[in-house]
């Protein structure tokens, strides 16, 4: 019986091992194949490690093109990335808070227009909102990649700090008013350094999408030197700006670094947000 | 200003030596502040920014381009009202229109539930926990995070390509295989659906995390009553799973509609728009052939398919969700 039950858990760990091999498979392609000579990528592409370790592709990848080297794409990508995020969690946390926490005229609107932010996908707003900031004149710069952000558009991350404000007790709130304290400064004492978790959850999201985004930077970039990491790469592999696919590669294997890193170092952040709200990943 | 004493001041003023004005003006300052401070005013100030804008940002650019749809228009000469003959022309005389409903239904349709098959029946094989389950679901977790990233799609395009990864693998296997993946009409498409299956992580975990919900007591009771593991999961695990699967369900299908990157990036629509997908197909019109007023008008027919079948969705929740709670 003992036994029967260890090759049951012998079976079961090898599938399971085996499955996940296969989901990894093709980002361990990638990575490895950024070490190969460029010459041999596709000669070789059935045998997973390379003969002999190159680091050229990344050398060459790193030159980038249209005079710009990847140094400035990937400035680029972390400016944008990391102002938008600081403005969408911040002016969340002050919506959220205010939603959560004080009746006014207007409240169940604005719920209502929060679910609706949520359900709105970028998708159908790419042309309302192209129209709107070329009136605006913010065409060709990142004010269309930073400032919207700044006004709390994001829904889920409202809503997942209603959550998390719900969660922590009104007494707090009382108290802190009793003792003379506004709203305000009941944000600012108590309420921010109560709710860090939910705002580290929700800079962790925003700031992979920020770096992931692509298709505002192909809207509203049109400057090679302006270009964040995603669309660098992606012009860098259209045919005819380049062949060099192991350049290719490498660039590839950096930029999806910090998502990685992200995922490794702030996992329970990640798994958390995921689970308890529905933010996908 | 220092929002933090409200309240505490005027009575110090009395005693000090300062002249009636600078008093009146403190009075005035002070019930501003009170103002400021009721819970109306705190809370229309704290949903300001999103007030802003919701409108601004969504409000006031649909609306506009609700007009622009009525018109024929393309950025660089003002707009020409021509009433409804951008959505007469889509349905009459745009056969790529209709063929990009077709492949983004069928992408939808057969992604999403493969999808959460895949993320269901994972989660399953996860909860049960050994030492290294963590190690496995973050490499089952993984490609969801990286998934949407233009890395991913390049790698997918020449993982297909002719000479790429699947055909040299499938020749190793004993395959003499050099078959365009990306090149057939029947298959193209299934590259992406692959590649949309392959990121079911984040699903995957919110299984996990509702599964881990379902009080063990049940389970109890259940094999108490002779029920077997097959029985325990039809009666037990899937009931209490469906208002998660319907969540899932829902943001998926719409996920699954709005698909765009990997699709602009890997087939742009080829081969003979067989992967054309209705953004992709949307974005072509708006800024690569400047009918941005067709444009505007695809993007409000999305919207109303979109809400449509999230309302059919709703409907049928009364027949398989369950939520009468544990």
């Amino acid at each position: 019986m003992k036994t029967k039950k260890r090759m049951g858990d012998i079976v079961y760990h090898i599938l399971v091992c085996g499955f996940g091999l296969i989901m990894v498979y093709p980002l361990i392609w990638m990575i490895m194949s950024s070490f190969k000579e460029t010459s041999t990528i596709f000669t070789t592409a059935g045998q997973l490690i390379p003969k002999k370790f190159v680091l050229t592709n990344y050398a060459t990848g790193w030159r980038g093109f249209a005079k710009t080297g990847f140094v400035v794409f990937f400035r680029n990508s972390f400016f944008i990335a990391v102002v938008a995020t600081l403005g969408t969690v911040f002016s969340s946390a002050f919506v959220a808070y205010g939603l959560a926490r004080c009746k006014f005229f207007g409240r169940k609107f604005l719920f209502v227009a929060m679910l609706l932010s949520m359900m709105l996908p970028a998708q159908v707003l790419m042309i309302p909102q192209y129209l709107w900031f070329q009136k605006l004149g913010w065409v060709g710069s990142y004010r269309p990649l930073i400032i919207p952000y700044y006004f709390a558009i994001q829904g889920f991350f409202i809503y997942l700090m209603i959550n998390f404000i719900d969660g922590i007790p009104r007494e707090l709130d009382e108290a802190a008013k009793i003792d003379g304290c506004s709203y305000y400064s009941i944000f600012a004492r108590i309420m921010l350094p109560l709710i860090t978790p939910a705002m580290i959850t929700a800079s962790i999201f925003s700031f992979m999408w920020r770096w992931d985004d692509f298709l505002s930077a192909l809207l509203y970039v049109n400057e090679s030197a302006k270009y964040p990491v995603s669309l660098a790469l992606k012009l860098f592999s259209d045919p005819g700006s380049s062949s060099d696919y192991g350049a290719m590669f490498a660039m590839a294997t950096l930029s999806i670094l910090p998502a990685v890193i992200i995922f490794i170092c702030l996992q329970k952040y990640l798994v958390e947000g995921i689970s308890t709200s529905g933010l996908k990943g | 200003m220092n929002w933090g004493r409200v309240g505490s001041a005027p009575f110090f003023e009395i005693f000090s030596l300062r002249t009636e004005g600078t008093y009146l003006n403190h009075r005035k300052r002070e019930s501003f502040r009170q103002f400021m401070n009721k819970e109306s005013t705190a809370g229309f100030v704290f949903s300001l920014p999103f007030t802003i804008g919701f409108f601004v940002f969504m409000v006031v650019p649909m609306g506009l381009s609700l007009f622009y749809s009525f018109c024929d228009y393309n950025i660089l000469a003002p707009p020409v009202f021509v009433g409804a003959k951008n959505y007469i022309k889509m349905f009459t005389d745009d056969v790529i229109f209709l063929k990009t409903i077709g492949v983004t239904f069928y992408f939808a349709l057969v992604s999403v539930p493969l999808r959460l098959v895949f993320a269901l029946m994972v989660a399953l094989i996860l909860y049960k926990t050994t030492r290294i389950t963590g190690f496995y679901r973050a490499a089952y977790y993984l490609p969801s995070i990286i998934g949407g990233s233009v890395a991913v799609a390049i790698l997918w395009k020449r993982m297909f390509a002719t000479d790429g990864v699947v055909n040299q693998l499938l020749r190793l296997s004993g395959v003499n295989s050099s078959f365009p993946w990306l090149g057939n009409v029947n298959t193209a498409i299934w590259t992406l659906i692959i590649l949309a299956v392959w990121q079911f992580g984040s699903s995957m975990l919110i299984f996990l995390s509702s599964l881990k919900q379902i009080p063990v007591t049940l389970y109890e009771a259940a094999r108490v009553d002779g029920a077997g593991k097959v029985s325990q999961f039809f009666r037990i695990t899937l009931p209490l799973l469906t208002p998660t699967i319907f969540f899932n369900l829902v943001m998926q299908m719409i996920n699954g509609f709005l698909a765009f990157t990997q699709c602009f990036i890997i087939t742009q629509g080829k081969p003979l728009n067989s992967t054309l997908f209705y953004t992709v197909y949307m974005y072509q019109q708006s800024f690569e052939f400047y009918n941005t007023g067709y444009g505007a008008a695809l993007a409000w027919v999305m919207l109303a398919i979109i809400g449509f079948i999230t309302m059919i969705l709703f409907a049928t929740k009364r027949f398989w969700v369950y939520t009468g709670g544990v």
